[in-house]
């Protein structure tokens, strides 16, 4: 299936808005299955590596591979239809429809039922839709209005749309942002559960350490635009640059010392 | 057969049967208008498959007047005046010019791609206006049309453009709204709503827009040749930007749920501006701003949200009536 050891790579990615660097010199290799983390301080350049790899922004230099191919200077589109789907920080949702019409948009978006003059909701589609609701215990939400949904309601139903391909790479941007505390681990592991079947590499933006320990097996740390972090989360998390940039756990040495004093 | 299929169809033999009847029952000045409010309600379905994609043309004058050039010279110059081939005709011109400029303009949005419609439809005025041999700002005159080989006679020659009228706006509202309910008019709504989602979900916006202009295309067309065989005379007037306004005014008018709304619309239009040119021949487009100013406040979904609006009604009642039902069984049940 695959034409590489790795289903993604960035190779020297670099990105600049003007002065601001987004992205600079990232190099990343990541395997079918990995469930990687992105975390960093805001603006420190994972959403714009998010959107590289996702065709909406183009790298000033630098190359993506997917799967041993190029695709730097593919688009959104063309990205979704080889297998790197994402989902969004704000949901983005057809709002007047409800939710089982979402799915089969995406459904039908999907090629998997398109068709010009036979009805969109056919006896197949509607029940395809429903499967997928009842993966990420939507099912009672079927028939409301989208623009009725709860936050976290919205943010699975963002996710669910974007697995209807079966993609080999699943972004998220920040999944459990604008959902409750308590919300947070439910919505993650429906999203955990949903996906476990699938053999698809996720790779997610999260500000809650508590989530990138638990459901993720490698954390890249972004600051300034580079990688300041490649490892397991206790590596990671306990990085001394990490600590100070990003989680902002570090202990101030004055104060250790006034401490000690 | 799906059963919103069957409804479609359904719907249709009964709306033709009606209006077959109706036609037997007008006078001719009605006829003649019902047939010129098709035709501009053809049109405006097309402008209604465009807005299902978020997108609205302030020109599309330029295929109405096209498809009416191309079948009147066929007329004119061939001598064809059969009048469903000339439909035909107007159809398919319209529909290749549309196939061939709406990849020009498909990328472009909102006033945009309103302005470019309306810039291409002056350009085409233009042209017309210089060409002396169809006639110039004058245009030309259009043989009587024949059916299938017959010459209908003077006093049922109106009705016979009307039956045929009737056929053409059944057919292209049947298909228009198996179209609107297909997988594809799902996604053309979703372009509406959110067109970067539907990129990501790995549908092309581009394409969406090609093929709904494209049916906007060919149904102006068939809408600029019914006209002119209507009318018996074509212009470049047909391509100027306020017959485009007008067809705008009409799609507002429906709004984009009802494909029937349309026509009602346009019916509406051509009774407001017949009966107001003629008892208030300075003020009849006053009459007309004040009606589109109601309808906007009112009903800010258009004309075809009424039906929307009963359907909902009689859905909700028909839930009650059997939640109702269920409990008065249930106490039943319990009681016994």
């Amino acid at each position: 299936m695959s034409g590489s050891e790795y289903i993604l790579e960035a190779r020297d990615l670099q990105k600049r808005f003007g002065a601001v660097v987004a992205a600079e010199d990232i190099n990343i290799k990541v395997k079918l299955g990995d469930n990687l983390s992105l975390i960093g301080a805001n603006g420190a350049g994972k959403t714009t590596f998010m959107n590289m790899v996702t065709g909406y922004l183009k790298p000033d230099s630098g190359q993506i591979m997917f799967d041993g191919k190029d695709v730097t200077k593919l688009n959104p589109r063309q990205l979704t239809q080889r297998g790197v789907c994402r989902s969004f920080q704000i949901p983005q949702l057809y709002e007047p429809m409800t939710a089982l019409e979402n799915l089969m948009v995406s459904i039908g978006a999907s090629g998997q039922k398109f068709s010009l003059f036979r009805p969109a909701k056919d006896a197949d589609t509607i029940e395809r839709a429903h499967d997928i609701l009842k993966r990420f215990v939507l099912d009672d939400y079927a028939d409301r209005p989208v623009s009725e949904l709860p936050g976290g309601v919205r943010k699975l139903l963002d996710i669910a749309m974007a697995i209807v391909r079966r993609p080999k790479v699943l972004l998220l941007d920040e999944p459990t942002s604008g959902v409750s505390v308590d919300e947070k681990f439910p919505l993650m592991e429906t999203v955990m559960e949903a996906l476990s079947a699938e053999e698809v590499t996720i790779i997610f933006v999260e500000h809650d350490m508590e989530i990138v320990t638990r459901y993720s097996d490698r954390v890249l740390a972004f600051y300034q635009g580079q990688v300041i972090a490649d490892d397991d989360p206790d590596e990671v998390l306990s990085d001394e640059a990490v600590q100070k940039y990003v989680t902002g756990t570090a202990k101030d040495k004055k104060q250790e010392e006034g401490a000690g004093a | 057969m799906h059963v919103s299929t069957k409804n479609t169809y359904l719907a249709a033999v009964v709306a033709a049967v009606a209006l077959v009847i109706i036609g037997f029952l007008m006078p001719d000045w009605l006829l003649f208008t019902a047939t010129k409010a098709i035709g501009y309600g053809l049109v405006s379905l097309g402008i209604i498959t465009l807005m299902r994609g978020g997108l609205v043309s302030f020109g599309q004058g330029l295929v109405y007047c096209i498809g009416a050039y191309a079948s009147g010279l066929l007329a004119t110059r061939a001598g064809i005046t059969d009048a469903p081939v000339l439909l035909l005709v107007g159809l398919v011109a319209s529909g290749i010019v549309g196939l061939i400029v709406s990849p020009l303009i498909a990328r472009y949005r909102g006033i945009f791609f309103a302005m470019l419609t309306v810039a291409l439809s002056m350009v085409l005025y233009g042209v017309l206006v210089k060409i002396n041999e169809i006639g110039g700002s004058d245009g030309f005159t259009l043989p009587e049309p024949t059916y299938f080989g017959w010459q209908p006679s003077v006093e049922i020659a109106d009705l016979a453009l009307y039956m045929t009228a009737v056929v053409a706006a059944v057919v292209a509202a049947t298909a228009s709204r198996l179209y609107f309910d297909s997988m594809a008019g799902m996604i053309s709504l979703a372009v509406r709503e959110n067109e970067l989602r539907v990129e990501y979900l790995g549908s092309s916006v581009f394409n969406v827009t090609v093929r709904n202009f494209t049916i906007a295309a060919a149904l102006g067309g068939l809408g600029g040749t019914l006209n002119g065989l209507a009318l018996g005379h074509i212009d470049p007037l047909f391509s100027f930007w306020t017959t485009s306004g007008e067809f705008v005014f009409i799609a507002v008018l429906s709004g984009h749920i009802s494909v029937s709304a349309v026509f009602v619309s346009s019916m509406i239009l051509e009774l407001v501006r017949s009966f107001s040119n003629r008892y208030f021949p300075e003020t009849w487009q006053l009459i007309l701003g004040v009606f589109l100013i109601v309808v906007i406040i009112y009903l800010p979904g258009g004309i075809g949200s009424v039906w929307e609006r009963l359907k909902e009604r009689r859905n909700r009642s028909a839930t009650a009536g059997d939640k109702a039902g269920n409990k008065a069984a249930e106490k039943k049940g319990t009681g016994s």
